[in-house]
């Protein structure tokens, strides 16, 4: 799990080097463009800091108050409608990379928990309370809640689909 | 409810490596996106995406499920390819697909959950990318 991060963490900052090399290669053939480039660059910077500073310090109030412990413990315990909406608020809520959550949802699918369940809360995993103030600078508040209502309605539908085609795969 | 200083310091370094992690790709997108920006004309895009929903919402799906990375990263691009005039059923299916499709974690997802169970979720996400999409459009054309 830490060398997964570590491998992002060093994949992202060398793929931000050869953006860097590539672009001051090109300042070489051409000053005015990558200068023009940086200038939109800058705008784009200072009109998205205060926002990510804001994402962030959701971040840290979900990973101060959220704990997977907690989230693990209601998730495959519940049927029926209670099933689904812990699966569904279990997958909001849930921080952390999505490797973290397979072998635990493995698990509780051998206790009972249902494919579909497990296909809700790893659709819902998408909608990230946190990061929705980035989406709303970007496409509106109108917007923002349209999509999330789709998805927490489509996480319901995909979960049905996907253990319907299982199952009827097994059967056959 | 009381929160000790351990669990602070724990909460600030989790964030603290999240941070880590995202900010240089960010960074890498805005430079990129920059030079979109500056050197590809915006009739270009309007090439690419044909006008047509459906079809822009597949284009849109398959570039996001190849994609990978934090969804902060995908917002920032769908954001600023639909300020050059990509058609939103598009770029909305961009976002989802990125979000909801996992080609990078499929082989993760197939060895721990099983790999008829990943590739039928990931496949069904891929669909519904492009249905919620086109139905988000219309929705937002009411409203």
């Amino acid at each position: 799990m830490k060398n997964q991060i570590k491998k992002i963490i060093s994949g992202n900052f060398t793929f931000f080097l050869i953006v860097l090399i590539g672009s001051l290669v090109v300042y070489f053939i051409n000053p005015t463009l990558v200068g023009e480039v940086f200038s939109v660059f800058f705008s784009l910077l200072r009109k998205i800091t205060p926002i990510l500073l804001f994402v962030f310090a959701l971040i840290f109030a979900f990973n101060l108050f959220i704990k997977p412990k907690v989230v693990a413990k209601y998730l495959g315990n519940e049927k029926g409608f209670t099933g689904w909406l812990v699966s569904i608020a279990g997958g909001i809520i849930s921080m952390g990379a999505i490797y973290m959550w397979y072998p635990l949802l493995a698990d509780l699918r051998e206790k009972g928990m249902k494919d579909s369940l497990i296909v809700a809360f790893l659709y819902n995993r998408s909608i990230k309370i946190p990061l929705l103030p980035f989406l709303v600078h970007y496409f509106g508040l109108v917007f923002t809640i349209t999509v999330t209502v789709y998805m927490i309605l489509f996480s319901i539908i995909n979960g049905i689909l996907v253990d319907k085609i299982i199952n009827t795969n097994k059967k056959i | 409810m009381k929160i000790s200083s351990r669990e602070i310091k724990k909460a600030g370094l989790k964030t603290w490596e999240n941070f880590k992690r995202v900010i240089p790709a960010i960074l890498s997108i805005f430079i990129l996106v920059s030079f979109l920006k500056v050197v590809v004309p915006k009739e270009f895009y309007a090439k690419i995406f044909s006008g047509i929903p459906i079809l822009d919402a597949l284009i849109g799906a398959i570039l996001g499920s190849i994609s990978a990375g934090n969804p902060l990263t995908s917002y920032v691009m769908g954001g600023e390819i639909l300020d050059q005039g990509v058609a939103l059923v598009a770029v909305v299916a961009f976002l989802l697909s990125w979000v909801t499709v996992g080609i990078i974690q499929l082989p993760a997802e197939s060895l721990i959950l099983g790999k008829k169970f990943a590739l039928v979720r990931n496949l069904v996400s891929f669909v519904s990318a492009i249905v919620i999409a086109i139905l988000v459009v219309l929705t937002l054309s009411i409203i």
